[in-house]
């Protein structure tokens, strides 16, 4: 590799502003202190960055009874129909996506009286009633101003049903703006009503892709904790406004969560723990923690158990891919730094190195955090861009590739194997059930007869 | 006929943004890349759709507007956007499209773009601004009013030569290789506008381009006044945006139209119009297509009469497999387009009266109602994009995949339905679906459907 002046100093691919965003570890950030984040994207930059209502679409968007009503014009509807992976034990309301549909006339007199009517349309067109919609503000309705708030404060008034504002026009900010407001809307509908507490907990930031949460809670139950509300993973209204009685909130995705279990904290005195389900380490001391806090040693001891017996039925068959992936290295290219930290763990427990780390978000101590776990030389990059992504692939030449969507056309192209870790996914990638399917598809990529024919000339 | 169960709602989306369809129409063009002036979200969307559909890096600037640049005008990020977007990528071609935002705060992309074009030196670089408000339409208009606008830009007088131009509706990359391939059978010289038949499916190779090599040449562009003919692929598109009445208009290149060829009857017009243009019979090859095709057509006619279908997606989409459908006694039950179209529900009204057939015409429709029209006419198969895989899921209904975006099955770049051999693979297609549905678990139903133990004495 060369030194970081001059894998900095390409201008072909990385734009003069773009280099406070990018970190080689140990050489540290380009200013001498560490990595910019947290700011605008650069315009013309290409980013993998989304927008507010993204960010409050999909953290509320798993709330299985919910109607989730998009006011303005078609487009934020339709590019967020059934867009998670995310699955339901009860209703299926959740996977419709409701839509005023603005035409222009609408933009030019006003939206409210369009979107009153739509509530209506909601409430009397779907048995059984809903008992909560949630209605999202997107770009136009916020610049021509549309009082969304009164709206639904007099159709909730009226119908005698939960309708909550989310304000998330989307250039009011970046998507973790979209997370906070999600974070406000829950919260609104928890009230701010102390309850009674009964030992237990809120797991906060599982979007149940694939199974995850109702493995993680399989779990707890066998360790003899009580699961009180799922937030937002296979949620329903009933369960949410229960969350206020539960005795702590363990946290998985953390960029989306945090404002929620700080105000729960504030509001209802209720700890929040940060947890991981992704990797061995991270599995077993998130138990061991969670067994705890409710329940002392006794749970602690089952929390063991339950361990001991998931290692042994699982690591049989990771040793087995393992050997095959042993001294490989991949580049991580995720939305949010929680991922990313857990990627980098996870990949370390199966032998594989990681050299390339981008996030779309993140805080000063989240870049910390991932630079801390990483290994020298590896290049650490906020808001990622393709140009970049393919200037680094190009320099470490990585094994494998784990990103989202948008990465994986672009990893294919150029030859290199690719895990999706996105919110689609069909099958769990967190717990221990997950490991075996992430260490599976690992091995499935890598380890194709399809990459031979990649390093072959047309024949001429 | 309603085309809404709700009058203020739209439940399940059955349409998208014109910033889609510009994103598609600027990709058909040669080394060209694309400025979407709005916040960022637009561009995430429209990039994770088409990434998947087509299963290549689909990269796309923003200008990332935020609140500043919302109150005061975002020309000056539009302007660094275009700087930046130069720099990384050096693209000789690029389309600026609007969005929701930038029209609501009134934003003139014409004149920024002009501007910019003044401060700048930018040598050979194209630069064309396109008004695509997401509330304007849907990805048809976002598509033809970006083809317009960029012959608008480009288009020079021209001397008379002896090409033809041939303005694609949206098909895919499959589709335009094929009809690029009719066209040379006939001998015509042709400008494809767009081409997107590699640069939405390129072919892999160790040297990694960032902007797919491929697209409609931009001297051929500015020729396309000067051709002996337009020939625009799509029946329904907008007199108002119509690219090829745009040429005919200002410089008086004859305009013809032909419906996509899917179905006998289309793929004959189009023949037609080729053999007139060429002054060549019909090659013999398609002669052969088209009688294995009427051959396929007898062998599954009997199938095909029990086919009730439900056909959605693009106005001249919808028009098309319709008439397959007609042909070969598949009744296209429901019909569904997401856009505002008289055009459509005009084609639609005649060709099912001339068949003979009753069918539930909609347009500016949603999911919700296609989905309760669906049950009402005991619909049992499904064609058209991913969007219905809701119906599949709930009823059991077989799909036919064809459109965008296809998301949940492989190959959707590749989909080749035009032709005589393409409306043959559609019909297989379609025909397999229903049964593999009607006869997989044929042993059992009868089982249970007529074998007694015991009958009670009557």
């Amino acid at each position: 590799m060369d030194d970081s002046a001059e894998l900095l100093l390409d201008v072909k691919d990385v734009l003069e502003e773009r280099k406070s965003r990018i970190l080689v570890k140990s050489i540290g950030g380009c200013d001498g202190g560490g990595i910019r984040c947290d700011r605008e994207t650069i315009a013309g930059s290409i980013s993998q960055r989304a927008c507010v209502y993204c960010g409050a679409r999909v953290v509320l968007n798993p709330i299985t009874d919910a109607v989730h009503l998009v006011h303005g014009p078609i487009g934020c509807a339709s590019y967020t129909w059934d867009l998670r992976g995310s699955l339901t034990s009860d209703s299926n309301l959740f996977r419709n996506s409701f839509s005023t549909d603005l035409r222009e006339k609408d933009v030019i007199f006003g939206g409210e009286k369009k979107l009153a009517a739509a509530i209506d349309e909601i409430i009397e067109g779907y048995t059984p009633r809903p008992k909560l919609i949630f209605v999202y503000a997107t770009c136009v309705v916020g610049v021509i101003g549309d009082d969304i708030e009164a709206v639904c404060r007099q159709k909730e008034a009226q119908h005698g049903v939960r309708v909550i504002p989310v304000k998330s026009s989307g250039f009011v900010g970046a998507k973790p703006m979209g997370y906070k407001l999600a974070c406000g809307a829950l919260l609104e509908l928890m009230g701010d009503a102390k309850q009674e507490q009964k030992p237990g907990v809120n797991i906060l930031g599982d979007y149940n892709h694939g199974g995850e949460i109702w493995i993680i809670e399989g779990y707890l139950r066998k360790i003899g904790v009580n699961v009180v509300a799922r937030i937002t993973g296979d949620s329903s209204y009933e369960q949410l406004i229960k969350a206020p009685s539960a005795t702590l909130n363990i946290v998985e995705c953390s960029g989306s969560m945090a404002y929620l279990s700080q105000q729960m904290e504030k509001k209802f005195g209720i700890p929040s723990l940060k947890v991981r389900f992704i990797g061995y380490q991270d599995i077993k001391s998130s138990l061991v923690q969670i067994a705890e806090y409710i329940g002392g040693q006794e749970l602690v001891d089952r929390a063991l158990r339950l361990v001991e017996q998931e290692e042994a039925r699982v690591e049989p068959i990771i040793s087995e891919y393992r050997k095959k992936l042993a001294g490989k290295t991949a580049a991580v290219c995720v939305g949010g730094t929680y991922k990313a930290i857990a990627m980098i763990q996870l990949l370390k427990e199966f032998g594989v190195k990681t050299v390339l780390i981008g996030t779309q978000h993140g805080s000063v101590e989240d870049y910390r955090v991932i630079n801390d776990f990483s290994v020298e030389g590896a290049v650490i990059i906020n808001d990622t861009s393709p140009t970049e992504i393919e200037k680094y692939v190009r320099e470490f030449k990585p094994d494998l590739f784990v990103g989202n969507v948008k990465e994986r056309t672009l990893a294919l192209k150029m030859g290199i194997p690719f895990v999706d870790f996105n919110h689609d996914r069909k099958y769990p990638m967190t717990t221990y059930e997950g490991m075996i399917n992430f260490i599976r598809e690992l091995d499935l990529t890598s380890n194709s007869p399809v990459w031979k024919w990649a390093n072959t000339d047309p024949l001429v | 006929m309603k085309t809404r169960n709700f009058v203020n709602l739209n439940v399940n989306p059955c349409k998208m943004c014109m910033p889609m369809g510009a994103a598609i129409a600027l990709r058909g063009i040669e080394n060209s890349m694309m400025m979407l002036h709005g916040s960022q979200g637009c561009n995430a969307y429209l990039r994770t759709h088409l990434t998947t559909h087509f299963s290549e890096p689909m990269d796309i600037a923003s200008s990332s507007l935020h609140e500043n640049a919302t109150i005061y005008g975002g020309g000056a990020n539009l302007k660094k956007g275009l700087q930046n977007l130069i720099r990384i990528y050096n693209p000789t071609f690029i389309g600026i499209a609007t969005t929701c935002l930038a029209e609501t705060i009134g934003e003139d992309v014409e004149r920024i773009a002009k501007e910019f074009r003044a401060e700048n030196d930018l040598g050979a670089v194209n630069i064309i601004a396109t008004n695509t408000p997401g509330y304007g339409g849907t990805l048809c208009e976002g598509y033809f009013t970006t083809l317009r606008d960029i012959l608008r830009h480009v288009v020079r007088p021209s001397d008379r030569h002896d090409r033809v131009n041939v303005v694609m509706a949206h098909v895919s990359p499959g589709d335009v290789r094929n009809i690029k391939s009719m066209l040379q059978a006939f001998g015509i010289d042709a400008i494809m506008f767009p081409d997107i038949s590699t640069t939405f499916d390129a072919p892999f190779s160790r040297d990694f381009s960032r902007i797919p090599k491929g697209g409609t040449p931009h001297a051929d562009i500015a020729a396309m006044s000067g051709a002996r003919a337009t020939i625009e692929i799509g029946a329904a598109i907008p007199e108002q945006i119509s690219p090829g009445r745009y040429l005919e208009d200002q410089f008086g290149v004859p305009l013809v139209r032909s419906p996509i060829p899917i179905g006998v009857a289309h793929c004959d017009s189009f023949m037609q119009v080729l053999s007139s243009l060429s002054g060549r019979a019909t090659p013999v090859q398609f002669q052969e297509d088209r009688g294995k095709l009427v051959d396929g057509m007898i062998d599954m006619h009997k199938t095909s009469g029990e086919i009730r279908a439900l056909v959605y997606g693009d106005p001249d989409q919808v028009y098309s497999v319709a008439s397959l459908c007609v042909e070969n006694g598949i009744t296209p039950a429901v019909l569904g387009t997401g856009s505002v179209s008289k055009a459509y529900r005009g084609l639609l009204d005649k060709l099912l009266e001339h068949a003979g057939m009753a069918s539930t015409i909609l347009d500016d429709t949603d999911f919700e109602t296609l989905e309760h029209h669906t049950l009402k006419n005991e619909v049992n198969l499904v064609v058209g994009n991913s969007a219905g895989k809701q119906l599949t899921e709930k009823y059991g209904l077989p799909p036919v995949r064809i459109g965008f975006p296809i998301n949940d099955r492989f190959g959707g770049q590749r989909l080749v339905y035009t032709g005589y051999s393409g409306s043959l693979k559609l019909l297989d297609d379609m025909v397999n679906a229903v049964l593999a549905k009607k006869f997989g678990m044929h042993r059992v139903d009868m089982l249970e459907k007529y074998h007694r133990v015991e009958e009670p004495a009557i």
